[in-house]
């Protein structure tokens, strides 16, 4: 309750200045926050929830685009799609996992490094790690063809190493080449999200008082066992949240599929994209993101309920 | 640190080093990984491809530096992106912190809903709301084009803004604004001259956030453009599938430097200002 609202007259000797001016009428605290909420709560009520509805509603239509829908509650399509597409909703989710994984793996000694062992460098590799966003980012998937095209220094080292014996008998790689490959995509994916995995990590490590580490230290805990007792537990927050900006993008991606991959590797993102431009199937399309957007609002939620909910916004 | 030379140390002190440097090596490596696409960017803008695809290095060439906007559609594309991105953010932004003043001062009855709301577009993949997006349009028989691109843009810069701005009305210290009502500030004088100076540097983050992510973004874009409405990233696209010209480097390399440039600068002067404010 604000102190406005209380209609008691302010005990004597209260400071009167501190009040709210008189001719403030009581009732616009109350209504102030709606009002400044009105402008973007009705841009996301209309342009974001208002076209899920609609959406969950064309995925139950026949028809054409001419002759127009109907709504004739056709489940059928959801069947279909994903009898059609369940290997591009499993690639999806595989491929982003593993992006994920190695995300935290390559991102957290970066965001460790940053946030203790950078000293006055720190702004400056911030700026290195936002940098790369400079770029178009379809501009530097692209790169990623150059570096990893087959008479590339990659590739190359990778055959001399006979690395890619190994990755081929994984399943990663395919005819001693990276590019159209599952090890591209991931290499993509993983590439291309990673910042967003580092900023969150970042912020969480930096919050930890460095009087921690040398407590833990004082009291004779190995490195190992300060980072595992104290850092990482400490540090939960940021691994949650990057694991989540990584995981939700990365599994809706359709253009590392599309850029780096061939038609072997493609994702839900891009089944979608050829439903709703090319084939002009908008059922299907609209069946299919919404059964991808359940997927992930179930496992978010499953997630998060593991690891602890956390006030995001 | 002075410990003899013997061979037994000259094996193991470098061991010991990597051990104790383990978290830099790994993280300098990372970095490696982060930048080594905008290196190769930066090289090939230098290139002279031999066919339409700017993928294997041949000779070193100027000429796309001579001629950046020699490929047709690409610097009007660039420009197309440009006034999307500013329109955009402008919108966002001002309604964004509007929001975020809301959701940052006040307690009122709907507003884990409304942080819902907001969380919820940046809790989704992109094609999601893109195809929702665009099914709607599509059957309002709305026109695809410059409109429809900025809604769509505006829609997801929203949660962008609100989070950057609304973190920092959170930390703003209230007695400040306090003092300035007791110095007999009226509200308005308040607002100006206290609120929004303080809550200047998260609006800025705000809006810098959502022109990247506007000027960038491609998913929702290619859902919601029309033929005639081609962004830059669309135009990359494109590219992709005919043959990349060497512009397209020229063009990312430049604003690489360019922004890097910005944010160096931006940093000393904040660290000049530090100093002789001690």
């Amino acid at each position: 309750m604000s102190p406005a609202l209380t209609t008691a007259p302010p005990p004597p000797g209260a400071a009167a200045p501190a009040e709210a001016p008189p001719a403030a009428p009581e009732r616009r605290p109350r209504l102030t926050p709606y009002w400044l909420l009105l402008p973007a709560g009705i841009w996301l009520a209309v342009f974001f929830v208002a076209p899920l509805f609609y959406q969950a509603s064309t995925s139950v239509q026949t028809g054409s685009l001419e002759e127009g829908y109907q709504v004739t509650w056709h489940f059928a399509t959801y069947w279909e799609a994903l009898q059609d597409y369940g290997p591009h909703f499993l690639r999806s989710f595989l491929y982003a996992a593993v992006a994920t994984a190695l995300c935290l793996l390559i991102g957290y000694p970066l965001a460790y490094m940053i946030a203790f062992r950078a000293g006055r460098w720190r702004g400056l590799l911030l700026v290195m790690v936002i940098a790369p966003f400079f770029t178009s980012f379809l501009i530097r998937t692209l790169a990623w063809k150059s570096i990893l095209s087959d008479s590339g220094p990659v590739v190359s080292a990778l055959n001399s190493l006979h690395l890619l014996d190994v990755t081929s008998w994984l399943g990663l790689t395919a005819d001693d080449r990276v590019l159209a490959t599952p090890l591209a995509v991931i290499c993509g994916l993983t590439y291309n999200f990673l910042p967003f995995m580092v900023l969150p990590l970042y912020s969480s490590l930096e919050r930890i008082d460095p009087a921690l580490h040398e407590a833990s230290r004082d009291l004779y805990a190995k490195p190992s066992t300060t980072f595992r007792r104290v850092t990482f537990p400490l540090s939960l927050p940021g691994v949650v949240a990057g694991t989540l900006l990584t995981f939700i993008p990365a599994s809706g991606d359709y253009i590392n599929a599309q850029l780096l991959g061939s038609p072997r590797e493609q994702m839900v993102g891009n089944a979608i994209q050829k439903q709703f431009l090319n084939v002009l199937d908008y059922p299907t399309a609209a069946a299919m993101s919404f059964i991808l957007m359940a997927l992930i609002l179930v496992m978010v939620t499953l997630y998060m309920r593991r690891a602890g909910t956390e006030d995001l916004v | 640190m002075s410990a003899p030379l013997t061979p037994l140390t000259l094996l193991t002190a470098p061991i010991r080093w990597v051990r104790r440097n383990l978290v830099v090596i790994m993280g300098s490596l990372a970095l490696v990984y982060l930048l080594l696409p905008n290196v190769v960017v930066m090289l090939f803008s230098f290139n002279k491809p031999a066919g339409r695809f700017n993928y294997e290095w041949r000779e070193f060439s100027t000429d796309a530096w001579t001629n950046p906007c020699g490929v047709a559609d690409m610097c009007g594309s660039l420009g197309l992106s440009l006034r999307i991105a500013l329109t955009a953010t402008l919108i966002a932004t001002v309604f964004g912190t509007l929001a975020a003043f809301a959701l940052g001062r006040y307690r009122f009855r709907g507003k884990s809903t409304a942080q819902g709301l907001i969380f919820l577009p940046m809790a989704m993949p992109e094609v999601v709301m893109a195809a929702s997006l665009g099914t709607l349009f599509l059957n309002m028989r709305v026109n695809f084009g410059f409109t429809t691109i900025l809604i769509a843009h505006v829609m997801f810069c929203l949660s962008f803004v609100i989070v950057a701005v609304k973190a920092r009305v959170m930390s703003m210290d209230p007695r400040l604004e306090e003092a300035a009502r007791d110095l007999y500030a009226g509200p308005a004088q308040t607002f100006w001259r206290v609120t929004l100076p303080l809550a200047a540097p998260g609006i800025a983050a705000g809006a810098m956030l959502s022109f990247a992510l506007s000027f960038d973004d491609f998913i929702i874009t290619q859902f919601n453009a029309g033929p005639s409405t081609v962004t830059f990233p669309m135009f990359v696209w494109g590219a992709a599938q005919r043959g990349v010209p060497v512009q397209v480097n020229v063009i990312g390399t430049a604003m690489f430097v360019i922004a890097v440039a910005i944010v160096l600068v931006g940093q000393l002067t904040s660290n000049r200002r530090k100093k002789q404010a001690l």
